[in-house]
């Protein structure tokens, strides 16, 4: 059951995108956050759309895998959903007892949802498509010419892999320990919450001190190989810069170029 | 008390690419009060059969009986299987969680429904069964202790439920052989008092062949051989195949079987051994 969580999950395949360039995907995923602000219509969220399910075909990731990523922000996209369309004031369209639902509300409720929609998919998409490590590797080398402000990017990306190299094992590990205690009678799934946070304490306590154990075999582990952070370090495989990205590169421009006129046009 | 598996499959991550049979067809049965050994190399699946008999892990098919009740059933009451069926993991040391060892073992009866007073009773009991004296640990930090003693306290955690099946999953393994052979002596001694069903998952065969009613031999998800000690380390060339050692005694043997001196029985300790090896002597 815990396995099952797929946010931040990549989806192993040979596909186009997944063989770009893993600074070109950063790149072109920030900016396409970017863009969902700048939109502000309609038509423009569609061409947004038009672009991710392009992207959707090209990366050959199975859109049922996809919305499986959505389902736990769904709770958040309908809260914020809710919330838009009741608190705003305009024209009124329906009253229900105290609850007014306005039109400029409705408007604003479906444009946050869209653009949560638009945001979380475009960066789940990163995520699918980028082995973990090549993202850190990417992050790393973007990061690179902030070392002069100070910015440890070296360590930074260390710390990002270590902590994506060790998810599954802490998933694997709670899993193991929940077992263990239900094996001696513990009960997560009934009771009322009180019952239920109380009944977390036998999880936890046993998984931090299996953290901290992992952090320590791992910390001695490197030092014994003699790791002293990234003065000097190179890579096994190194990022190349190939004409594919170089075309992906010229395609995030387009895109960039379109929602601007749409934005100042429209 | 009796259980008997039918035909159980387990598949691990079902449809997705990193799909693994861990059981394949599985069936045995264990009378009242045996003493019954698994072996099988690494990821024979041995510990996924361990938490199907006490409804940790549901299979895909087949049907599980606990003294004549199907487990796999749904609206089975899974706090009375675990009553009854107390399963202690692989380095269980690792589950422990409270301030003190007595709250620790109190942990399982209390979930049992049990008050604070019988707990406590039951925790002082099951701290004498692993060879502790309650009026020392009783009350310290479990994370105090050495590693044998951390592992005596999450069995006693197990044992204090009282359970009529005893699944212990390679108790002794990464221990120093003092408390190994301490660690399989309580567990022979609670056996003998209980009169309980005890399953060892263990890779010490001379501990298999010592202790054991009946062995379940697995391989690739499948149950290969049943039988008694005798029978199953006679087949010493098939366990080998396996990648399975024998007993050491037994090895002796057929290493000297492979020189061509015939012996028919199969020896299993090291006294049968040594008479073994004075009659072979005698006649030369
Ligand atoms: N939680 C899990 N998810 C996915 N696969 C698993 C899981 N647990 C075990 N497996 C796989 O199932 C198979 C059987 O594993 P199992 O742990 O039952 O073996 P085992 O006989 O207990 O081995 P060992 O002697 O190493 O403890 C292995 O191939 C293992 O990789
Ligand atoms: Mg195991």
């Amino acid at each position: 059951m815990l396995r099952d969580i797929t946010l931040g999950q990549y989806y192993s395949g040979e596909s186009w995108i997944h063989r770009l360039d893993p600074r070109v995907k950063i790149i072109a995923t920030l900016l396409f956050i970017v863009e969902i602000f700048i939109i502000n219509s309609f038509e423009g969220f569609a061409t947004a759309f038009g672009a991710l399910i392009i992207v959707i075909a090209a990366s050959k990731v199975p859109l049922r895998f996809i919305m499986r990523g959505l389902k736990p922000i769904f709770l958040i996209i309908l809260f914020t959903f809710i919330v838009n369309l009741f608190i705003v004031d305009g024209e009124i369209l329906v009253k229900i007892w105290i609850f007014t639902i306005t039109k400029e509300g409705l408007y604003r409720a479906v444009f946050m949802a869209v653009r949560l929609i638009l945001l979380i998919i475009g960066s789940s998409l990163l995520t699918l498509c980028t082995k973990p490590m090549s993202l850190t590797d990417g992050l790393e080398s973007l990061m690179k010419p902030f070392k002069i402000i100070g910015v440890p990017a070296h360590e930074l990306a260390m710390m990002m892999t270590i902590a994506l190299r060790f998810i599954p094992t802490l998933i694997e590990e709670t899993d193991k320990i929940m077992k263990a205690q239900q094996a001696r009678g513990a009960d997560f799934e009934t009771g009322n919450i009180f019952r239920r946070a109380k009944h977390l304490i036998p999880i936890l306590v046993p998984l931090f001190i299996s953290a901290f154990r992992i952090a320590q075999d791992m910390a001695m582990a490197m030092e014994a190989r003699c790791y002293h952070g990234g003065d000097n370090r190179t890579k096994m495989n190194g990022m190349k810069f190939a004409k594919r990205d170089a075309f992906a590169a010229l395609l995030m421009l387009l895109f960039l170029a379109v929602i601007i006129l749409g934005r100042v046009f429209l | 008390m009796s259980i008997s598996a039918q035909k159980i499959n387990h598949i691990y991550s079902k449809g997705l690419a990193d799909q693994t049979v861990a059981l394949n067809d599985v069936s045995f049965d264990i009378n009242d009060g045996e003493f019954v050994g698994i072996i099988g190399h690494t990821g024979s699946g041995k510990s996924t059969l361990l938490q199907h008999l006490n409804g940790l892990l549901k299979p895909d098919s087949g049907r599980i009986f606990i003294n004549g009740r199907d487990i796999t059933e749904k609206g089975v009451d899974m706090m009375e299987v675990r009553r009854s069926t107390g399963l202690v993991f692989q380095y269980p040391e690792y589950q422990l969680f409270e301030e003190t060892v007595e709250k620790d073992i109190a942990f399982g009866p209390l979930n049992l429904g049990l008050s604070q007073e019988e707990a406590k009773d039951r925790a002082a009991e099951a701290l004498a069964m692993v060879g502790l004296e309650p009026c020392e640990v009783a009350q310290k930090s479990p994370f105090d202790l050495s590693g044998g003693e951390k592992r005596r306290i999450a069995i006693a955690g197990v044992i204090a439920m009282k359970p009529r099946v005893l699944i212990l999953d390679e108790p002794t393994a990464g221990l120093d052989p003092k408390a190994h052979k301490e660690i399989l002596d309580m567990i022979e001694d609670i056996h003998k008092n209980e009169k309980n069903i005890t399953i060892l998952v263990s890779h010490k065969m001379d501990d298999i062949a010592r202790l054991c009613d009946k062995i379940l031999v697995m391989e690739k998800g499948t149950v290969v051989m049943t039988g008694t000690p005798q029978e199953i380390f006679s087949k010493g060339e098939e366990l080998q195949a396996m990648g399975l050692d024998l007993p050491e005694a037994a090895q002796l043997i057929l290493e000297l079987k492979k020189r061509g001196i015939e012996k028919d029985e199969t020896v299993l300790t090291m006294e049968q051994a040594e008479r073994t090896l004075l009659e072979v002597l005698d006649k030369c």
